[in-house]
């Protein structure tokens, strides 16, 4: 995948409003076919370098490159990329025929070809018996297939999607997940997918970037970005993680000596940017076990919750810090009394030293 | 409009729908007293023989249409011909309402536009300044115009100070005068319309038809208008129909050249040289246009809606 070429290339771009900075010169590389997610929570500018991409902002500084050419001076309507809308802005004076091939008109098909590749667009987002209604007579999530097939009926070099699937209620989003998935394989097209859901990002995409505060944390694939995380806000937004206050002895590459609240003194894999000192380690709560006699960890157990394949246990360590553990659920599993000092073993090479 | 499942808007639930002919019932009784009955009087009225100091004596005639439309000589014994004073001042008075409508549109929409897309704690002020000026009454205000435009009024004096004219020009009195007077009198009736259309209009779809390759003027074009176009036809006929039987403004500010139909209507009930009938025969073919064009958008707006 990395001989690829890159379709889309942000360089350094700095968007402010005002007094207010909403990305840091952002750089990253989206490659010819691929489906790139960014990530973040709300405000993290994530949307802001979509519409930057889009051609909706103008950027403050820095460039923005499709296929090797600079679009950055390129007003929206100039720029051969198409967005699927949050939520949907499908024209509601037209009939879904009519939206699908709006854009090939614009683009000066002749009415005849238009209609029959928006029709083909239709087929691919199965909804040829919608073809002459209004939007207003469609559910969202046909509405949303509508703006999809609407997006890629000029064959886009790079297809756009602020969230688009958050309108949608759970069932649908992911079942839409899959489809989405299937059809971007299909066409071949590069998405850029903009979502605040991680499950969505970490279950669709070839490779995340992790946005926060205007800044790209980390840029991964989906297994990366889970298991190696750079620092505490990506570990910590992706998915569920305990973060332990350790002593760094030694940082050796991407090797590093812990000592462990409690004593023990461990040898883990060390994001690269860890520092001597004190640090902190990443530890999944399904990556640990109960070990009788003794372990890494000692805690005092003050809680559970039932989740029905796993049991989430809430504890303490002896310096107070809260630790969460997941237990898988079987019939030779037991739940610990609150109050019952439990040891725990932490799989190899699962815990994680952060660069903060 | 977005997320709107189908059958999810329409009818209210089935506990209010029984009520629903007890609650219309105002809504009858104020249509039959204040629409419904003068209309029937003023049908009836229109057919009826004119008594000569105003009023009416109760004998059914069609003369009152005979004078509208045909021409019988000054002593009604010639062979009838069609009677092109009353049509002429008829067609004078759709023109300068639709000039009216074309003006209002024009400076309407860009304002509207402008209020709707400030922010939203502005917005209420700027609504408050348009609709200021028409706390006065519609009379004075008319009547102010007069002062503005007759030969020594300030506007052809501030443009004698400035050298542009030697000599005022005589705005008073025409044509000009009373298309400045309806315009001035029904902007808001434009504004106010086009500004809840384009208050309620998804700006995305702006940035959907940019991103799909449309510049402004096509954006314009094919996606605000036809959005936007109930709060435009709503506002055109605001402003077309009050103007149609204006008579203030042709009244105070033109003279007998510019003569309307609501003048007109306005004569036959002034004062012993009024006729009763032909006024009321005037304002039912009035009302008669008026339904015309009316039913006519009614028509299409439906077949568009399908």
């Amino acid at each position: 995948m990395s001989q690829k070429n890159i379709a889309v290339d942000v360089d350094k771009v700095v968007k402010r409003y005002g007094s207010v900075t909403a990305l840091h010169g952002v750089s990253l590389d989206i490659r010819e076919g691929e489906f790139f997610t960014l990530l973040g929570p709300s405000g993290c500018g994530k949307t802001t370098l979509l519409r930057c991409i889009a051609g909706f902002e103008d950027v403050s500084d820095g460039r923005v490159r499709l296929m090797g050419q600079d679009i950055t001076p390129l007003p929206a309507h100039k720029r051969p990329v198409n967005t699927v809308f949050q939520q949907y802005a499908l024209f509601p004076h037209m009939t879904v025929l009519e939206n699908v091939s709006f854009g090939l008109s614009r683009r000066g098909w002749t009415a005849r070809d238009a209609e029959g590749r928006a029709k083909q667009m239709l087929k691919l987002v199965q909804l040829s018996d919608f073809a002459k209604r209004k939007p207003g007579q469609l559910s969202g999530g046909q509405q949303q297939r509508v703006a999809l097939a609407r997006a890629l009926a000029p064959e886009p070099q790079v297809l756009l999607l602020d969230e688009p699937l958050s309108a949608l209620d759970l069932k649908l989003r992911q079942a839409v997940r899959v489809e989405l998935k299937q059809i971007q394989r299909e066409t071949g097209i590069a998405f850029v997918f903009v979502t605040h859901d991680q499950e969505e990002a970490l279950t669709m995409s070839d490779r995340i970037a992790v946005m926060s505060a205007g800044h790209v944390q980390q840029i991964g694939t989906p297994r990366e970005i889970y298991e190696a995380p750079v620092n505490r806000f990506v570990a910590d937004f992706i998915g569920e993680t305990n973060l332990l206050e350790v002593a760094v002895r030694q940082v050796d590459g991407d090797r590093a000596t812990v000592v462990l609240p409690g004593g023990h003194v461990v040898e883990v894999p060390a994001a690269s940017g860890a520092k001597v000192g004190t640090g902190h380690l990443s530890v999944r709560p399904e990556r640990m076990s109960t070990a009788p006699g003794g372990g890494d960890l000692t805690v005092l157990v003050e809680d559970h919750v039932y989740l029905g394949t796993d049991i989430q246990l809430h504890a303490r360590l002896d310096d107070g810090a809260p630790l969460v553990v997941r237990i898988q659920n079987g019939a030779a599993a037991t739940i610990p009394a609150p109050g019952t000092r439990l040891a725990l073993d932490v799989e190899a090479g699962a815990a994680r030293l952060l660069a903060d | 409009m977005a997320g709107v499942a189908p059958g999810g808007s329409g009818s209210g639930s089935d506990i209010y729908r029984g009520n629903g002919p007890r609650l219309m019932l105002p809504v009858w009784v104020f249509i039959g007293i204040f629409l419904l009955l003068p209309v029937i009087l003023m049908a009836v009225y229109s057919f009826l023989t004119k008594e000569f100091r105003g009023g009416v004596i109760w004998d059914f005639t069609l003369a009152a249409y005979d004078q509208f439309f045909l021409n019988r000589g000054l002593f009604g014994d010639e062979p009838a011909t069609i009677e092109w004073t009353y049509i002429g001042i008829f067609w004078r008075s759709i023109w300068q309402a639709g000039l009216a409508t074309v003006f209002c549109l024009l400076i309407g929409f860009p304002t509207a536009w402008y209020v709707a897309t400030r922010p939203a704690s502005t917005r209420s002020v700027w609504l408050f300044l348009i609709t200021i000026p028409y706390w006065v009454n519609l009379l004075i205000r008319t009547v102010s115009m007069k002062f503005l435009l007759r030969d020594t009024g300030p506007l052809n004096e501030f443009l004698m100070w400035t050298g542009l004219i030697s000599d005022p020009l005589s705005l008073i009195n025409t044509n000009f005068a009373v298309q400045v007077g309806l315009f001035y009198s029904y902007l808001p009736f434009m504004v106010l319309p086009i500004y809840a259309a384009v208050e309620r209009y998804d700006f995305s779809l702006s940035e959907a038809a940019a991103d799909l390759y449309c510049n402004n003027w096509t954006t314009l074009r094919l996606v605000i208008l036809p959005a936007v176009k109930p709060g435009i036809v709503a506002g055109c006929i605001l402003v077309f129909v009050p103007s149609l039987g204006a008579f203030l403004a042709p009244d105070l500010l033109g003279g007998a050249k510019t003569f309307m139909i609501g003048s007109l209507i306005e004569e036959q009930f002034k004062g012993a040289a009024g006729n009763w009938p032909f006024g009321a025969a005037a304002a039912m073919i009035l009302l008669t246009l008026v339904m015309v064009v009316l039913l006519i958008h009614a028509r299409v707006q439906v077949r568009e809606d399908r």
